[in-house]
């Protein structure tokens, strides 16, 4: 896993944190069946905060995120996302949903769908923003992405590296507040990595509101303000990525740090 | 002599392989003479084939076109010295009845005062095709033919039974009046209370404004209306065609509905979907056209009656739903779950996400399905004849009792079979060069 | 751990029956359910105001009353002074009967076309296309039907095999006579016979089951246990010594003499047909009707068969066979230890649901005068009791209980050989 991911200088002056806060999450519980795989899980995440949330494959790093959009139910606790108690009333759920952009580890691009057409499809269903204005609006975050010549190709003509971000661009046609993203290099070949990298960087000197869950160390040591260490379903340890790498405190964070960054 | 450096001072040029092995030599040795057993089989198989072939084409080559009857036929082909059972096939009877078979009693000029009516079905048929066109060629057709596609359903039942135009364009206005109110009122109301009162306001047009309205405007322009035909003139192909076409056409969108019904974590909603499709994928279609013949009309309020062609529709239709509702399940099954996740996560509510993620690509995968489920439904409106419509096999009944061509058998039964061969056999390598450009189409 | 604490209480209101994700789907539920029981309920009413209106109060009396009408072609004892109940169930007897042998010709014969299909010979390979595709795409009720007249048609009557020098002469050594009648074939006879053994007594179901066909059973399955016996201690020889010794031989006797034994003691032979007077009397008469329906229905879905044998060969890849060459492999060992295993996984399935459909198909009886199910209850029967909701139902609730069965035996067989996979 490559320790330093970009290599080159960020602008941190848009990158700040506010009091406002975004995501609160309180004693949240979640089971699959009997398996317990969130346990109590407590956060708060401010405007403009950049978290990577690291740990071992089934520690319910992505079933934490994914717990954001209601794209998995949780079963006790709360969360508030913006403002708006996330409960089983659908008129919240779309709220949320709407407010909060999310890439994934797959893409999850819709394959009988241009990368226009991917782009302008939630504006134009969900915020019924005008057509034009909508393809004016994918354009510009495709050009952000760098790919606008690719506009009108189908997502399986793209490389990985692309449709990933494509994918950012199609989240960010919803203005969205606060973006997840759930692996989005785990997919990818290792020379692709960085192209999606630049962008979730750029994204991040923007002053974007960021949890990530992510393998990539570097991006974390460089962009992420708070790193959340998770095991078992519950959060271990979590602190400023300088303090994270450099002098963890609980043995499995070492153990796990040891396992990822020594070769 | 240990001595293993070589060095190549001459490049050798390409020589051609051994005569036996390439051109139609090779293909002869690799194909049919590979080895003594593959050998005998070649043997076997090419005399029988040349033995069949020889025995048909000697059976068809026969000089009968013009006979009146089987009589006629014998003589002719005793004058040429040919005798027996085998001596030559009968085509007079082709052409005698082709017409028939091709379109039953429907109106052919032959009827003092009725005029021949037989380019209406034709009409329809080849309209059937550029309707089509935009769902099979999305790209290559102009996007302004989608309306035809949209106008066929009303404009297709207008030429096969005539009557005034007003009729299906009213029945038409009751989808405009739903699609409209869901427009209204999802900006006043929730989407779901939208649809069902846009649902109940279109079953109100259609069962108390529709008729009244149709009737009254045909009343003031009886110009604009065609001769009307009634159901029991149909038959032949045009009766199996119409009925496939009827039921596959109707059953997509039942099929669709069932098939989400089998998929939705509803208990009691995936339930009645489920005891729905089993049951009518569990009994023979002729049990449901004995339904149809005998049992609809019990089950239908006091003192309706409608005809038998209509029951049949039903029927078959309601049989089509369950094995299409089948198809489409599995193309629904075969979508990976991150569509539907990232449907959810960009804010589209469920039938947004149907509409316009995941019924587009399920469709797509599901087209050689629904080709097939076609073909077997074409093949099987030959059921019809036991209720006693008058399809191309009843007909060949009709046609074998007629004392000129009683003892006929096989240029008959040969010519339907024909027929529906080039039909079906088309139909399903169409749907393996559909699925073949599909795979290798943008994915 | 801590407290789980649970976010506030809200009050119900009503629009929560629609915008709340654990009313909402109740909410639907109820609605479908509302509406399916009103619709039921409409057809129930409107069935009950027809039938009351024709003077028809749904009963099922007839079942017990006489017949009145023949079937020719039984399994079980009839006449035509039975109960209906008695000709439904030798209507669905007839069903059955023609349904198995059906399967067991068309599979037979799907699987020889399937792997000829594949065969390298192109000429072969092409003639079987030919067949698949010949028989795949025209209905099969017009092969049933084009069958029937063929039978009626060409084939000699019985009075053309009278006389010093007749038309016709019957086939195989003189032992099945083919005529426009339908084929007689010799029927097996015991001289030492055991008789029936009868169930339900004088009952309209009743039914009797030859001892001595249980005999010769209980013999065949003896046969299997000792073939199994054989085969177990080959397994333990080869896994001990690594050698695996013949067996072949000891199979087959293994199936034979037991059976053989049986055959004799019950001092078997054959009856066979002889042409008296202007038919054929003695041996098993298999009428027209039976023989068109079996042919065109195992002819038909043989095509489909064929392709489910060849799509599921094809299905196992190419690199199943080079890998298990590779290990040194004989083709005859890939093919009974690599590739049939994987194939019959693939194959099974569409194969079962091909049975159904010729089940579900052998209702076309019908058309030719085969009285299975359709033919009796829903035919006849109907016709002359006018019941048609009781028989019309009835019927379809048999077919009904066929095909589920005949699915629970797919699930079944899916659910035991499932793939481990992660």
């Amino acid at each position: 896993m490559s320790d330093l991911a970009v290599d080159r200088s960020i602008d941190r002056s848009k990158m700040t944190v506010s009091d406002e806060v975004a995501i609160e999450i309180s004693n949240m519980n979640k089971w699959y069946g009997a398996f317990h795989v969130l346990r109590d899980i407590n956060l708060t995440v401010n405007q403009g905060e950049r978290i990577v949330i690291a740990g071992p494959s089934g520690s319910g790093k992505s079933t934490l995120i994914r717990c954001i959009n209601r794209l998995e139910e949780h079963q006790a606790g709360r969360i508030i996302v913006d403002g708006t108690e996330l409960t089983s009333d659908l008129k919240n759920i779309d709220k949320i949903r709407s407010e909060v952009g999310m890439c994934f580890q797959h893409f999850n691009l819709f394959p009988h769908l241009t990368i226009l057409e991917n782009c302008t499809l939630a504006p134009i269903w969900v915020r019924k923003t005008p057509r034009k204005e909508a393809i004016e609006t994918a354009m510009h975050f495709l050009e952000k992405v760098k790919i606008p010549d690719q506009a009108n190709k189908y997502p399986g003509q793209l490389s990985g590296g692309q449709q990933q971000r494509v994918a950012i661009a199609r989240s960010l046609c919803m203005k969205p507040r606060i973006m997840l993203f759930d692996e989005p290099t785990s997919a990818l070949d290792p020379e692709m990595i960085k192209e999606v990298l630049d962008t979730m960087i750029e994204l991040a000197e923007e002053g974007m509101t960021m949890l990530c869950v992510t393998h990539e160390m570097g991006f974390a040591r460089q962009v992420a303000n708070r790193v959340i260490f998770m095991d078992q379903g519950q959060i271990v340890e979590q602190n400023e990525p300088e303090e994270f790498f450099n002098n963890p405190k609980s043995e499995r964070t070492k153990l796990f740090l040891s396992q990822i960054l020594g070769h | 002599m240990s001595d293993v450096s070589f060095v190549r001072t001459e490049m050798l040029p390409q020589q051609s392989p051994p005569a036996s092995s390439v051109g139609f030599v090779g293909w002869m040795r690799e194909n049919l003479f590979s080895g003594v057993a593959n050998s005998i089989l070649t043997v076997v198989s090419g005399v029988f084939i040349i033995y069949t072939l020889w025995f048909i084409i000697g059976w068809a080559w026969s000089p009968t076109w013009n006979a009146q009857s089987l009589n006629e036929c014998r003589a002719i082909l005793h004058d040429l010295g040919r005798e027996g059972h085998w001596a030559g096939a009968c085509w007079g009877v082709i052409n005698d009845r082709w017409e028939q078979l091709l379109f039953g009693f429907y109106p052919n000029g032959t009827e003092a005062g009725v005029a021949d009516m037989r380019w209406r079905p034709i009409l329809a048929f080849v309209l059937l095709g550029f309707a089509l066109a935009p769902v099979l060629y999305a790209e290559k057709v102009p996007a302004k033919m989608i309306y035809l596609t949209m106008a066929y359903p009303f404009i297709m039942p207008w030429l096969l039974w005539g009557g005034s135009i007003w009729g299906p364009i009213m029945v038409a206005a009751g989808f405009v009046i739903g699609y409209i109110g869901y427009r209204v009122l999802s900006q006043l109301a929730g989407s779901l209370i939208a649809l069902i009162l846009s649902v109940v306001l279109a079953v109100a047009w259609w069962l108390f404004a529709a008729g009244g309205i149709a009737g009254m405007l045909a009343d003031l322009t009886p110009a604009l209306g065609l001769e009307p035909v009634e159901s029991r003139k149909f038959g032949g192909f045009m009766l199996s065609i119409t009925i496939g076409v009827v039921a596959i056409g109707l059953s997509l969108p039942i099929g669709i509905v069932l098939a989400l019904g089998r998929q939705s974590d509803l208990l009691i909603v995936k339930s009645l979907c489920v005891g729905f499709i089993e049951f009518i994928r569990g009994v023979p279609l002729i049990t449901l056209l004995f339904v149809a013949s005998t049992l609809l009309n019990i089950f239908m309020p006091p003192g309706t009656d409608f005809d038998i062609i209509m029951r049949v529709f039903i029927m078959v239709t309601l049989f089509a739903s369950a094995y299409m509702a089948e198809v489409i399940r599995g193309g629904l099954a075969a979508l990976p779950k991150g569509q539907y996740e990232g449907a959810d996560s960009l804010g589209l509510n469920y039938w947004q996400a149907q509409r316009l993620i995941i019924m587009p690509q399920a469709l797509k995968i599901s087209i050689p399905g629904i080709v097939s489920t076609f073909i077997g439904v074409f093949k099987d409106t030959t059921l019809v004849s036991v209720i006693g419509l008058f399809d191309p096999l009843n007909l060949t009944n009709a046609i074998r009792a007629d004392s000129d061509w009683n003892g006929i058998v096989w240029e008959l039964y040969g010519f339907i079979a024909l027929l529906f061969f080039v039909f079906c056999y088309g139909m399903s390598r169409y749907s393996m060069y559909l699925e073949r450009k599909l795979r290798t189409d943008h994915h | 751990m801590t407290t789980l604490t649970d976010p506030p209480k809200e009050s119900f209101r009503l629009s929560m029956l629609i915008y709340d994700t654990r009313y909402r789907s109740m909410t639907i539920q109820v609605i479908a359910m509302i509406g399916f029981l009103v619709l039921f309920g409409w057809l129930i009413s409107n069935t009950a105001q027809n039938l009351q209106a024709l003077g028809k109060e749904p009963s099922f009396r007839f079942l017990s009353e006489p017949a009145g009408y023949d079937i020719n072609q039984r399994l079980i004892d009839y006449n035509s002074q039975a109960t209906h109940l008695r000709a439904a169930f030798v209507g669905i007897l007839n069903t059955l009967l023609v349904a198995v042998l059906g399967c067991i010709t068309a599979t037979v014969l799907g699987v020889i076309i399937g792997v000829l299909r594949l065969s390298k010979n192109w000429l072969v390979s092409r003639l079987m296309s030919v067949y698949v595709e010949m028989f795949r795409n025209v209905p099969v009720l017009l092969w049933i039907v084009l069958i029937m007249a063929i039978l009626i048609e060409t084939l000699p009557a019985p009075r053309a095999f009278r006389g010093a020098e007749p038309e016709a002469t019957m086939k195989l050594f003189d032992t099945v006579a083919v005529t426009n009648r339908g084929v007689y074939v010799p029927e097996p006879l015991f001289s030492n016979s055991l008789g029936n053994i009868s169930f339900f007594g004088e009952h309209s179901l009743r039914f009797d089951i030859s001892l001595d066909l249980l005999a010769f059973l209980a013999a065949l399955i003896l046969g299997l246990f000792i073939r199994s016996k054989i085969n177990a201690r080959a397994n333990a020889l080869q896994e001990s010594t690594g050698d695996r010794p013949r067996t072949w031989h000891l199979n087959l006797a293994a199936i034979v003499v037991p059976t053989g034994l049986v055959l004799f003691a019950l001092g078997f032979h054959l009856g066979y047909p002889e042409l008296k007077g202007f038919n054929f009397k003695g041996g098993t008469h298999m009428r027209n009707s039976l023989i068109a329906l079996w042919l065109a229905l195992s002819l038909y879905t043989a095509a489909f068969i064929a392709e489910i044998v060849r799509a599921g060969i094809l299905a196992i890849s190419k690199g199943q066979t080079e890998a298990a060459s590779a290990l040194g492999l004989r083709p005859n060992r890939t093919m009974s230890l690599v590739i049939l295993p994987q194939a019959l996984r693939v194959i099974i399935p569409p194969l079962i649901s091909n049975y159904l459909n010729l089940t579900k198909n052998s209702s076309l009886a019908i058309a030719v005068g085969y009285m299975d199910l359709t033919g009796t209850l829903m035919g006849v029967t109907m016709n002359q009791t006018g019941r048609e909701l009781e028989t019309v139902l009835t019927g379809m609730a048999i077919y009904l209980a066929i095909s589920l069965l005949i699915s629970m035996a797919m699930n079944w067989y899916n659910n035991s050989v499932k793939l481990v996979e992660r």
